[in-house]
Order: C-alpha cells, then sequence, then structure tokens
C-alpha cells in the first residue's frame, strides 16, 4: 500500500470518526442552531423586518437569511473543532492519532473537514428553515457554495488552533463568547455597512466575518458592498495563515506533547 | 535482523527540570517477551511515552526494527501497537468503531478493518459488546480493548505500560495466556508491571530502571540466580509449642502451625526437612515469602539507591 492511499484512508477515517460524533449527538450539534435561528427569522425577519422595509433595496427578510446561515456555519465550524480537539486531547485518545502514522497535516485536514462538514450540515437545516420564511434564489450558487466551504474551513482551523492552546474546558468557550460572536453580529448579518457613519465603516473594514458575509450574501442575492475578489483573497489569505500556525504548532507538539 | 528495539543515550529534562531520563541504553530482540520495571516515577512511562512519540526527547536515538524515529518515523511507527496505562479511548464510542478507526489510521481500509476488529475483540471476548459505548465497560474490558486496539493493525511491537492493573486474577491469567500466544506467533512484546509475578511468568528478559537509568539488564533466569537467600513459609500439620534450635537453620515461629526459614542459596532443602522430621515436625505446605523476583527487585533498587 502506497503511502498516498494509506493517507486517503487515515483521512477519511477521521471525517467518518467527526462526523458520527456530531451526528450521534445531533440535538446538541444541528438543533439548537436550527431553533436560534428559526427564532432570529420570526423575530428580526417577520416581526422586525416587517417595519424595516428594505436594505440595499432587498426585503429585509431576504437580505438576513444568507447573513444568518453564514452565522450559523461559522460559530458550528468553529464550535465542533474546538470541542472535538479538545475533548480528544482531555480524554487523551488524540494518542490514537499520534502514537499511528497520520501526518500532522492530515490531523490538521480531518478536523478541518469534520468541521466543515457539521458547518454545511447546520448550514443546510438553517437553509430549510428559512423556506418558511423567504424564498430560496440562488444567483450564483458556485460563488455561495465555494464562499461557505472556505468559511467554514477558515473557522475550522481557527477552531483548532483554539484546541489546541486550551487547558480547560473555559479556554473552548472565551473566543466563541468574547470574538466570534461580536464580529459575526458586526459583520454585516443584519445591516448593509453603507448604514454606517463614515468612521464605524472603516472600523468594519477590519472585521474579516464581514466579507464572508457579502460574497456569501452575493451568492444568493447578487448584490455585495465589496469585490468578491477581494473577500476571496481575505478569506483565502486566513486559511492559510491558519493552516500555518496550526502545522507549526502540532509539529513543535505544543499543547499536545511534553 | 535488526532489533526490535534499539536505544542509545536517551535522555529527557521535562521543562521544569525533572531528570527523567539520564542517558539509557536498552536492546530488545524480535520475538522476546521483555520485561520493563522500576517503582514509580523511575522512568518507565517517560520511556514508552518517546518511544510512541507522544513525548518528545531531549537527546538520543531510538529505533523499532531499524527504523529511527528522527529519519523514518512513519515506518517505525507502523512497526509499533501501545497499550498505554491510563485509558485512553473515546468513552463515547462504540466499541468496534474504536478499533475500526484505529485501523484507518494506519491506512487499513474500513471494510477489512471491521473484519480486524472483529478478529480480536472475539480473541479478547468482548465480541458481545462490540456496540456498546465503550464507557459502559467494565476495568477488565476496556483493558482488553485497549490490547485490541493496539494489535489492529498487526504490530511487530507490542509495548504494554502495566496491562492487568486493576484486573481480576481471573482475567489477568487469561490476558497473560492470550499475549503468551501472540509473543509465540512472532510479535515481540515489552512490558512493564507492578506484578513481578507477572513479569516472572511471562518474560524471558528484563530490565530494572531507577532514576531514570537502567540498574540492571539480563535475562530472568539469570537475575534469578543472584538471589542468595530466599524465605519460605512452612505450614505444620500440628501445633508446635516452642521453637527447635536445628543447628544451621535460621528458623522464626510465626504462630502455633506456622514457621519461616531463611535459606541459603547453597543449602539443600532436603536437609531441612531432614532436621525437621528428626524433631518430630511435620510440613504439611510450604511456599515462597515473597516472589523471588520481587526480593531481588527491591534488593537492586535498595543497592542502587545506596549507590
Amino acid at each position: 500500500m502506497t503511502n498516498a492511499h494509506s493517507n486517503w484512508i487515515a483521512f477519511k477515517t477521521i471525517i467518518i470518526k467527526e462526523v458520527l460524533r456530531f451526528s450521534r449527538i445531533w440535538i446538541q450539534t444541528i438543533l439548537p442552531p436550527v431553533i436560534t435561528m428559526g427564532l432570529y427569522f420570526v423575530i428580526f425577519g417577520g416581526l422586525i423586518g416587517a417595519r424595516i422595509g428594505e436594505m440595499d433595496g432587498i426585503r429585509y427578510m431576504d437580505f438576513i437569511v444568507p447573513g444568518l446561515i453564514m452565522m450559523a456555519v461559522i460559530t458550528n465550524a468553529y464550535a465542533n473543532v474546538v470541542s472535538s480537539f479538545y475533548s480528544s486531547k482531555f480524554q487523551r485518545h488524540l494518542e490514537e492519532m499520534l502514537v499511528s502514522p497520520v501526518p500532522n497535516y492530515l490531523i490538521i485536514l480531518g478536523f478541518m473537514g469534520g468541521g466543515i462538514c457539521r458547518g454545511l450540515a447546520v448550514g443546510m437545516a438553517v437553509t430549510l428553515v428559512s423556506l418558511f420564511f423567504s424564498p430560496l434564489s440562488i444567483h450564483s450558487p458556485v460563488v455561495a457554495l465555494s464562499v461557505v466551504v472556505l468559511t467554514a474551513a477558515l473557522f475550522s482551523l481557527a477552531g483548532l488552533i483554539n484546541g489546541i492552546f486550551a487547558r480547560s474546558f473555559d479556554d473552548i468557550s472565551i473566543v466563541p463568547t468574547f470574538v466570534l460572536t461580536p464580529l459575526t453580529y458586526l459583520g454585516g448579518v443584519f445591516y448593509s455597512i453603507t448604514l454606517l457613519p463614515a468612521f464605524w465603516q472603516g472600523v468594519s473594514m477590519f472585521n474579516p466575518i464581514l466579507y464572508m458575509v457579502n460574497a456569501f450574501r452575493y451568492g444568493f442575492l447578487g448584490v455585495t458592498d465589496f469585490s468578491l475578489w477581494l473577500s476571496y483573497g481575505i478569506i483565502i489569505g486566513f486559511i492559510l495563515a491558519l493552516y500555518g500556525v496550526a502545522l507549526y504548532l502540532l509539529n513543535q507538539g505544543i499543547g499536545i506533547r511534553q | 535482523m535488526p532489533k526490535a528495539l534499539c536505544i542509545r543515550q536517551l535522555t529527557k529534562t521535562y521543562k521544569n527540570g525533572l531528570e527523567a531520563l539520564k542517558g539509557i541504553d536498552l536492546d530488545v530482540e524480535p520475538g522476546d517477551f521483555f520485561a520493563l520495571l522500576g517503582p514509580n516515577g523511575a522512568g518507565k512511562s517517560t520511556t514508552i511515552s518517546i518511544i510512541a512519540s507522544l513525548v518528545n526527547k531531549s537527546s538520543g536515538s531510538v529505533s523499532i526494527f531499524g527504523h529511527d524515529l528522527d529519519r523514518e518515523l512513519y515506518a517505525a511507527k507502523r512497526c509499533l501497537g501501545l497499550v498505554p496505562q491510563e485509558f485512553n479511548f473515546n468513552t463515547f464510542e462504540p466499541v468496534q468503531e474504536i478499533l475500526v478507526n484505529q485501523a484507518g489510521y494506519y491506512g487499513i481500509p474500513r471494510k477489512a478493518a471491521w473484519k480486524r476488529a472483529e478478529k480480536y475483540l472475539v480473541e479478547l471476548g468482548l465480541w458481545d459488546k462490540r456496540k456498546d459505548m465503550a464507557r459502559t465497560l467494565s476495568g477488565g474490558m476496556k483493558r482488553r480493548l485497549m490490547i485490541a486496539r493496539a494489535l489492529v493493525h498487526e504490530p511487530r511491537l507490542l509495548i504494554l505500560d502495566e496491562p492487568t492493573a486493576g484486573v481480576d486474577i481471573e482475567i489477568r491469567r487469561s490476558m497473560w495466556q492470550f499475549l503468551k500466544d501472540i509473543n509465540q506467533q512472532g510479535c515481540t512484546i515489552i512490558l512493564t508491571t507492578h506484578y513481578l509475578e507477572e513479569a516472572e511468568n511471562l518474560c524471558r528478559n528484563i530490565a530494572i530502571i531507577d532514576h531514570g537509568q537502567i540498574i540492571e539488564n539480563t535475562s530472568i533466569k539469570g537475575l534469578l540466580t543472584q538471589l542468595n537467600m530466599e524465605t519460605f513459609v512452612l505450614d505444620l500439620s500440628r501445633p508446635l509449642a516452642r521453637l527447635p534450635d536445628l543447628a544451621g537453620h535460621r528458623l522464626r515461629r510465626v504462630d502455633d502451625l506456622t514457621l519461616e526459614a531463611d535459606i541459603d542459596r547453597e543449602v539443600s532443602l532436603n536437609q531441612l526437612f531432614v532436621d525437621l522430621n528428626r524433631e518430630g515436625i511435620q510440613v504439611c505446605s510450604m511456599r515462597n515469602k515473597t516472589n523471588r523476583l520481587e526480593q531481588l527487585f527491591m534488593h537492586m533498587v535498595d543497592r542502587g539507591r545506596a549507590k
């Protein structure tokens, strides 16, 4: 058996393991974000949105659907990897991979794959719920799909790095609570940044989630506040940087080997 | 043929300054059943963790069947199966899935992995539990699960770090038989244990490690020849009123029906029985007071510390 074939099997094994893990506990992993997003649709889209009218020339409910789907994907891709990796460290079953001939880059890609799968599973479920409130129209399936997959990959890597450094269960909730959620809420999920004063528009430009939400919204509605290429560049740049950091940490054994 | 395990000048100093290994050399021949003994904190688990790539070494070299960990890490890892001291499987996974995943990490296709898992679960008496979550297993079953997991990729070298800790005697003996069988089939085994009876029963060669240094490395038989004196417990058939004065024997009266005798290696047991018989003392059974290896182990550790 060649190394490439062996590595391919190992990669698939990690993905299957991860998918089975979150599927087994779907009441904790899939259902809550679907209910939360359903409430957002009802309250922000249905009740408040009816009074807001249009945003960027689009019905408010239709405007927030892509952002809410993206918000669910981001938080779930992140949460999946950080909790799975930290649990495997905490319970020490990460050692199953560490003693085996699985290269570190495959461990990263495997966990990332698991995070993408959870992100997409939740994203699909939220999209289905959104159909009760907004007709599904996809302007560019290629853009929508590529942006959602790349964004899930980015936040899976971020979750992995959080998991590598985490030393307690508190450590795995700090970043989602104090960094991820504020950035997502301020990332143009509920509004167009053209509504903001010039100063805050400038500040918002430093929020990478803004570009992801906008690019994803373009995939659905065909409107965006930024160049699509800028969005892709930022997402891919972050992916490469985070992958490099994660690989360095695992190669050095930081957080996983003494 | 390369050695199953070859360690040269292995050192490990942890970040807190603890010098766990001080330059150990160790060779294990292919097919051997080898015991690595030592008191708690001696460096056994650190050695094993370095071999299994779970701990980074400070210096020195380790090779498994000729594959150096620094140069051919993945080839070395393929030769190794590890049963760690503490349970380290996902307790929320079904038993068979744990084995199938482990096989997958070694590149075994999923279909073949299910069959491989079945084989080892049957052999280790866990087949009925294959669909149960691992957390529901008893302690003995968890130990056997870890052995099955370590074997699922059919390694050439199996390292077991106290595999029978906390396991009842019946399961322990069935595990001994299983380990003997796989050793006879060609798998080299390195065992650490606190049950010295286990090492004496299973292993052919032995190394004793203390304070990060190998203080003895020989065959079990060779080691036992170093034993100069053994203490036997004699159970008497009739109560003994007073301790007889037998010239040339060191006897102690434990109670009315029990004597202890310290017998030098060069003294024949026959002479003791002749002398006891002459005094009218009938012995109905006898046994070693302590395991022979245990006596030697304590002696060597004490001697090493005195130095």
